[in-house]
């Protein structure tokens, strides 16, 4: 027999992606790019007030118009949907997909169109005459927190969707609060940091804008739904409930997505409009997102105030953490909303052992775009108000913010940690990731570096923060969809090997990740495995992308199956070779008794045998497919540090960030090419945060960042090259020892370039400033600091 | 409706279109070549762009009217005999995209990018693409992309090397 050729080990390579090929050249299909026959287009009249009464609306000249197979107001949709479901336990107001007699922000659907291609829809929807009776618009939120300038939800008084949560110290089960603990903290403190930060509104702004087909046959009573979801499982379930179908009669089918970073988690009110209208029509209908309307219409993110007071001793060891969290959601709960900022609550132990933690959160209505998931998801808020007060308190007691953060840490042999807040750590070694950035860094050096620009009379400042967030969601009590992750591992005929996954991809790299474990489990070439995703057809069961658990969750379960098929597999070669299956070794495309390589069978003759068994091997049924469920036992808390070098100039007060370092530890890496472009996206997104992202309302509820013209997300020349590093800390929830990477970039990078650009601005007495960096903030500081 | 006639991916294709109607829309609709993407409706974010009489262009720029005669290549026509563009190898192999959807408009930018500037600097690479957004990547593994195409050019590289 011929000597195989040895495979090598794929798990820990920069494998590059399988799913390149078809992206490069224009071949993969994203939701616009589907056409069935006889489908027509839906587009949405749009409120264009923030807070009104709908006195009335006149559809007959849309209706009139040739090419127009339909219009729907408001009320005609309510017969066919029932409110839209949210995902959490909060009390939620009614929402209905399309208002039906007020509207609570500008951007809310009132009307919806179908017509024979997108350019009639569009002209129809001009066409409805929509007339309003305005109402005060809620937009500043700690006005709205006393009932002003109106409620918007009268069973919600002083516009509270959730009314002083407390979590942390002294807080019981059952909800008592003793605050003692706290007090004495603060009380035998030598310093107290307090200052009111702003973690502002920001828009996920993926750059493929949503967009859905349903297509609904009325002679099989079935629903096929396209959409470019984060989670077709999830979008499965609650499509068939609203529509009156049973799961098995709904098949959801997320196809190429462009992006989803957490806003593409939500089913949302267009999603269950272009089912319900596909079936009451019986025809296949399209809705695709303008960019203009994804600014308004598509969830945001952030919009946290929040009020921190830190106390420590003089020596810089911190004895309590209070943080007081207003969450402006906008107008209505979405699928995940009044969660995320419980997320901010629970990390606000971060990196270190506070002995006393007080967060409190108040979430409330303004008449604005809801908000929901965006990129780390109430852990970037926790880590930038924790960061920064940490660097506040690092200025007063003039000590160096590496050195105050080692001095709290929670220290590697106390893991698993119970924090004050309830999060349990599974794993760190958070002083190795500080001393490897640190090293990275050359920090001392930079130190000097910076003292030198300053005696040169330029503005330059260093900041660093440490982070730890909650990933690999999670256990199943901890999501009402369940936490869980499936898959099923089929080794065809041929030998080739095939293998579903819930967790839905949109530019993670699951086919090349997944594929290379199970090249290595079975001693296989990668290209004779194929994962299959994102069809609820195809993909039996799942639960989705969100909360950095693709590998952790999703690739766990695809190892499971794995694992189950080739202990089947190597029954069946041991009936083969006539040898004891645990003697049975998968390698380099054969299957051989262990210290035998020259008595070993090809991988594909014994998957033929397996599915031919003659004779049929005692106790075994025919066949190589299994599945597994793979439910973690706990979160996985991936941790880092980042540091950031500003400079501002003097003149305009353009802030260029110089430097930035990250040393991120996500445990085991399966391929580390693909977990450095997740760092750098997040990175790009966090800094964007600090530097040039915000959702701007004016005073009567109007979006004025409603355009790529007036809302900036990071251009290549905005950024400069990051510096990673990694330590490796693997976590004992799943097997694979793998945390989660896809929100890393998002926590720590935020804080650490708002302290550099406040280190910057030292000679100024400045010791905060909220994000973004917008020039002439800074600008103003800088002639501030002159007078 | 006016008639308009275009090479794109070097075939003559009439059809008539209603003047309002962009290049892209004409594109992606008619021609059903959907490699091309629209990520933004003011022009800003590069998602649609395609070499247009030896250029790079923003699709949604112009109306399909106004590109009556002219030669039009989009991200299907890149590749020359089923031999990748450098500039595509150059993604695949540096892991320049993740979701994939700004992508093509990255790399149809490119191509005008290196024509014009064969060894672009790191900056002049940021500079280059800055009428292209990219909210996966960060950026960098794109840069890397495109240097590995200005290295590799010349090596299969039919559509630079032509131009």
């Amino acid at each position: 027999m011929a000597v195989s050729p040895v495979l090598p080990k794929l798990v820990g390579e920069r494998v590059k992606r399988r799913e390149d090929p078809r992206l490069i050249q224009g071949r993969a299909t994203y939701v616009d790019d589907i056409e069935l026959v006889g489908m027509q287009c839906i587009a949405f009249k749009r409120s264009d007030v923030a807070h009104a009464r709908i006195r009335s609306i006149d559809t007959r000249a849309a209706q009139a118009m040739d090419g127009v197979e339909a219009v729907f107001t408001g009320a005609q949709i309510a017969e066919l949907l029932a409110p839209m479901p949210i995902g959490t336990p909060f009390p939620s107001p009614d929402h209905r997909a399309v208002a039906v007699d007020t509207v609570r922000f500008s951007g809310e659907p009132v009307a919806v169109v179908v017509a024979r291609d997108r350019f009639v829809a569009r002209d129809a929807v001009d066409a409805i005459v929509v007339s309003y009776d305005p109402l005060p618009a809620v937009v500043d939120v700690e006005l709205a927190m006393t009932g002003k300038p109106t409620v918007i939800h009268p069973a919600f008084p002083n516009n509270l969707a959730v009314a002083l949560v407390p979590a942390g110290t002294g807080v019981s089960a059952d909800g008592k609060v003793d605050d003692s603990k706290v007090d004495e903290a603060f009380a035998r403190a030598d310093v107290v940091i307090s200052q009111r930060m702003v973690n502002q509104r920001l828009a996920p702004t993926t750059m493929e804008p949503r967009g859905v087909v349903a297509h609904y046959e009325p002679g099989k009573g079935t629903m096929t739904i396209w959409s470019s979801t984060q989670n077709p499982h999830i979008l499965r379930t609650f499509i068939a409930a609203l529509t009156g179908l049973g799961e098995n009669q709904v098949r959801a089918i997320a196809p190429e997505v462009g992006g989803g970073f957490g806003a593409k988690i939500n089913i949302y009110g267009e999603e269950y409009v272009t089912a319900a209208v596909s079936k009451r029509l019986g025809i296949p209908v399209k809705w695709t997102e303008d960019r203009s309307e994804a600014f308004v219409a598509t969830t945001h993110g952030r919009d946290i105030v929040g009020y921190v007071d830190l106390a420590a001793k003089r020596d810089g060891t911190v004895l309590g953490l209070k943080l007081r969290l207003i969450a402006d959601i906008g107008a209505y709960n979405m699928l995940l909303t009044a969660a995320i900022p419980t997320l901010t609550q629970l990390m606000a132990n971060a990196n270190y052992k506070i002995p006393a933690v007080r967060a409190t959160l108040t979430e409330v209505f303004t008449n604005k775009t809801p908000t929901d998931a965006y990129r780390g998801a109430g852990r970037p808020e926790a880590t930038y108000f924790v960061e920064r007060a940490m660097d506040m308190l690092a200025r007063e007691l003039k000590m160096d913010p590496a050195e105050l953060r080692r001095k709290n840490f929670i220290e590697p042999n106390q893991f698993p940690f119970a924090t004050q807040t309830g999060a349990v750590y599974d794993s760190g070694d958070y002083e190795k990731a500080l001393d490897r950035a640190l090293k990275v860094a050359q920090w001392d050096r930079l130190k000097a570096e910076r003292d030198k620009a300053r005696a040169e009379g330029r503005l330059v400042g260093l900041g660093l923060s440490m982070y730890v967030e909650v990933c690999g969601l999670g256990p199943s009590s901890a999501l009402p969809t369940g936490g869980w992750e499936h898959s099923q591992v089929t080794i065809e005929r041929d030998g080739r090997i095939s293998a579903t996954t819930g967790a839905s991809p949109h530019g993670q790299g699951n086919e090349t990740t997944f594929a290379q474990m199970l090249a290595d489990q079975f001693g296989v070439p990668l290209e004779h495995i194929t994962i299959l995703h994102g069809d609820t057809g195809v993909v039996k069961q799942g639960i989705g992308t969100f909360g950095s658990r693709s590998q952790a969750v999703g690739g766990t379960a695809v190892h499971m199956a794995g694992s189950k098929v080739k202990a089947k597999m190597a029954k069946f070669a041991a009936a083969l070779l006539e040898a004891h299956e645990d003697d049975i070794v998968f390698e380099n495309g054969t299957i051989s008794v262990k210290g035998a390589p020259a008595s070993g069978k090809p991988f594909a003759s014994v998957a033929a045998f397996a599915y031919r068994p003659v004779p049929l091997p005692e106790g075994l049924e025919p066949g190589l497919s299994d599945e597994a469920f793979f439910e973690p036992g706990n979160n996985t808390y991936p941790f880092g540090c980042h540091i950031s070098m500003v400079e501002i100039d003097r003149k305009t007060g353009e802030p260029t960030l110089l430097k930035l370092v990250a040393v991120d530890d996500a445990g085991n890496l399966i391929n580390p090419l693909i977990v450095e472009g997740q760092i750098h996206g997040g990175l790009a997104q966090g800094i964007g945060q600090a530097m040039v992202e915000e959702v701007v309302y004016n005073e009567d509820g109007q979006l004025v960042t409603g355009s790529f013209m007036d809302y900036a997300i990071p251009r290549a020349i905005d950024l400069p090259r990051f510096e990673l590093d990694a330590t490796v800390t693997p976590t004992p929830v799943n097997p694979l020892g793998a945390k989660g990477v896809g929100e890393a970039g998002t926590l720590g990078a935020t804080p650490s370039v708002v302290s550099a650009a406040v280190d910057a601005l030292s000679e100024f007495g400045v010791k905060h400033i909220d994000m973004m960096l917008r020039p002439e903030k800074l600008w103003r500081i800088i002639q501030g600091g002159r007078s | 409706m006016s008639q308009v006639s275009m090479t794109v991916n070097g075939k003559v294709r009439k059809a008539n279109v209603d003047p309002r109607v962009l290049l892209v829309y004409f594109l992606r609709d008619q021609l059903r070549l959907t490699g091309t993407h629209i990520g933004c409706d003011t022009s800003q974010c590069g998602a649609c762009t395609v070499m247009l009489d030896g250029r790079s262009a923003k699709s949604c720029t112009i109306f399909a009217v106004q590109a009556d005669g002219s030669e039009i290549t989009t991200i299907e026509g890149l590749a020359a005999d089923g031999q990748l563009h450098p500039l595509q190898q150059g993604f695949w192999e540096e892991h320049g995209l993740q979701c994939g959807f700004c992508t093509p408009g990255m790399i149809m930018a490119a191509v005008t990018l290196l024509k014009d500037n064969p060894s672009p600097t790191e900056r002049e690479i940021r500079e280059g693409i800055t009428g292209n957004f990219c909210r996966c990547t960060g950026y960098q593994h794109i840069v890397n992309a495109i240097q590995h195409a200005a290295t590799n050019r010349g090596a299969g590289a039919p559509g630079l090397s032509k131009r």
